[in-house]
């Protein structure tokens, strides 16, 4: 039916995930893009999307999008910020797939950046709130921690789920971070330090939440086959974004990432496989209940048992379905707009066989889910290696 | 601190006034003008009791700006009698006594302020419903 090009992935690059004092918003974009159009061998894309979050409200700049482009020495190139709260880069990825399926363009250079500790205090946490609905939610106090908590107590309430049953999400991505040396976290965490942890919002505490951090991460993606690594190519399979209300309290069942779900099945079905098929994933693990949300509406686990998952090995670089292969936005961290890229980039060196000790043996189908505004957004995407000797 | 945007949600804040869809009678709360169920235009005012239960709840202990001299405080999704779920803070009420299910009524409180030559925006929260008042 579809007869649009494929998309390959050419080449990636990334910065270091944490509190770049010294380093401003450009600078580390420019670190990024310089690794991801020199591994591609790339001089100039046609088109430039940027995924940032918050940059208008903590870095008072618009048009990040343009800033790029020409402090990466790419002045004149078609360039756009792409915006959807937590999953701003996944959607800037989205935005590329789709104009190079459209055949008006035939290499896009893929931009996450944010940078988040320019700014202190109540304002990070009042402009990462603004991604939820500000006149209906946040106006009575509500922040996105406090958002996973409501979920989560009444996930815990209707499954009868103790809380520290999350932990293992946040002890496997610590384990995975101590090998990335892009990584924010890389000390072990154990599931008492977990339980005794202090709250940021009830039952949500410091250790079952993603750290907020500066960090950058590009993408050259095309329609020209071409080796990711010699012998090997990764083409983008699937690309799909769904959305759900803004505000969680008009969702039918709070329970159910709806968004996820249809954003996954679709992607599933334009890849043309099942979800068993995946060999690794990078989904949105910013609160254990987001994880086990999401690994359940990815269809890897059923309603309700994705908390399972937390403590029975399978999600273990050796198990059945890895997860936060490089630590993930728990220990990784979690760099806002520039997550959803980190995350591709991530599974492109999965499929690529160069993810050194982070490295999961023999995979072939990799997915990628990014969620923005409490899961309102829901960006998916599927990578698959390609033998091309 | 944007005065008109809070001035202009004065009958939502202070009186929980939604709305209700002409065709397929569900009730809005906050009112949005288009049936989320049917599509079918939904302006019609409808006055809501204020009464409810708590459905999931969380003690906030890093909360945005305007909220730093309440907390830590408790957000609650408040189910009300009518179908709708809102986002609101509890209030009068010992935070370790409160429980899914429990019942909860509305009440106009101080929701955020400015700064002590700021503007204070009020609106509802919810507390414990007082058995024997209403008939």
């Amino acid at each position: 039916m579809t007869d649009f090009p494929n998309v390959f992935i050419a080449g990636t690059g990334c910065t270091t995930v944490g509190e770049h004092w010294g380093i401003s918003l450009r600078h580390l974009a420019w670190e990024a893009v310089n690794s991801a159009l020199a591994s591609s061998m790339t001089k100039k894309p046609d088109a430039i999307f940027v995924g940032n979050m918050l940059a208008p409200r903590l870095s008072q700049q618009q048009n990040v999008g343009v800033l790029v482009a020409d402090f990466c020495g790419l002045r004149g190139t078609e360039a756009i910020t792409v915006e959807a709260a937590g999953a701003s880069g996944a959607a800037a990825v989205r935005q590329a797939v789709l104009a190079i399926r459209s055949g008006e363009i035939n290499t896009a250079l893929v931009v996450g950046v944010e940078k988040m500790t320019d700014a202190v205090g109540t304002d990070v946490t009042t402009a990462i709130a603004s991604g939820a609905d500000s006149d209906w939610e946040v106006a009575h106090g509500v922040t996105a921690p406090a958002i996973a908590a409501l979920i989560m107590r009444r996930y815990m309430y209707e499954y009868g789920v103790p809380p520290d049953q999350f932990s293992g999400f946040a002890v496997n991505a610590h384990k995975n971070a101590a090998t990335n040396s892009n990584a924010m976290f890389r000390n072990l965490i154990s599931r008492e330090q977990y339980s005794r942890a202090p709250m940021v919002a009830s039952p949500v505490n410091v250790f079952d939440s993603a750290p907020d951090a500066d960090g950058a991460s590009a993408l050259v993606i095309t329609s020209l086959n071409r080796d990711f690594v010699p012998g090997k190519s990764i083409r983008i399979a699937a690309s799909s974004l769904s959305t759900d209300s803004l505000a969680i309290h008009d969702r039918d069942d709070i329970l159910s990432f709806s968004a996820a779900q249809t954003s996954a099945r679709s992607a599933y079905n334009q890849a043309g496989i099942d979800s068993n098929q995946v060999d690794v994933a990078e989904i949105y693990d910013r609160f254990g209940v987001y994880t086990a949300m999401s690994l359940e509406a990815c269809d890897f686990v059923g309603r309700g048992s994705g908390w399972e998952m937390a403590q029975n090995g399978s999600i273990s670089l050796d198990g059945s379905l890895p997860i936060s292969t490089f630590g993930g936005l728990k220990a990784r961290g979690n760099p806002g707009g520039a997550t959803g890229v980190y995350q591709i980039v991530e599974i492109a060196h999965q499929l690529a066989g160069t993810a050194g000790k982070n490295q999961v043996p023999d995979a072939k189908w990799a997915l990628a889910q990014c969620l923005g505004s409490s899961g309102a957004t829901a960006v998916t995407h599927i990578l698959q290696m390609i033998d091309s000797r | 601190m944007q005065i008109p945007r809070h001035w202009r949600l004065q009958k939502q804040r202070y009186s929980l006034l939604g709305e209700v869809c002409n065709r397929c009678g569900v009730k809005l709360f906050p009112p949005r003008d288009v049936c989320p169920e049917c599509s079918h235009d939904a302006q019609t005012l409808y006055q809501f009791t204020g009464t409810g239960h708590v459905h999931s709840f969380s003690q906030v202990f890093d909360p945005p700006t305007g909220h730093v001299e309440n907390t830590p405080y408790i957000v609650a999704l408040v189910k009300l009698e009518e179908g709708p779920m809102v986002t609101a803070q509890l209030t009068d009420v010992d935070n370790d006594q409160v429980e899914i299910g429990m019942q909860v009524e509305m009440v106009t409180r101080k929701l955020s302020d400015d700064g002590a030559e700021g503007m204070i925006v009020y609106g509802y929260k919810f507390r414990p419903r007082l058995l024997g008042q209403h008939s």
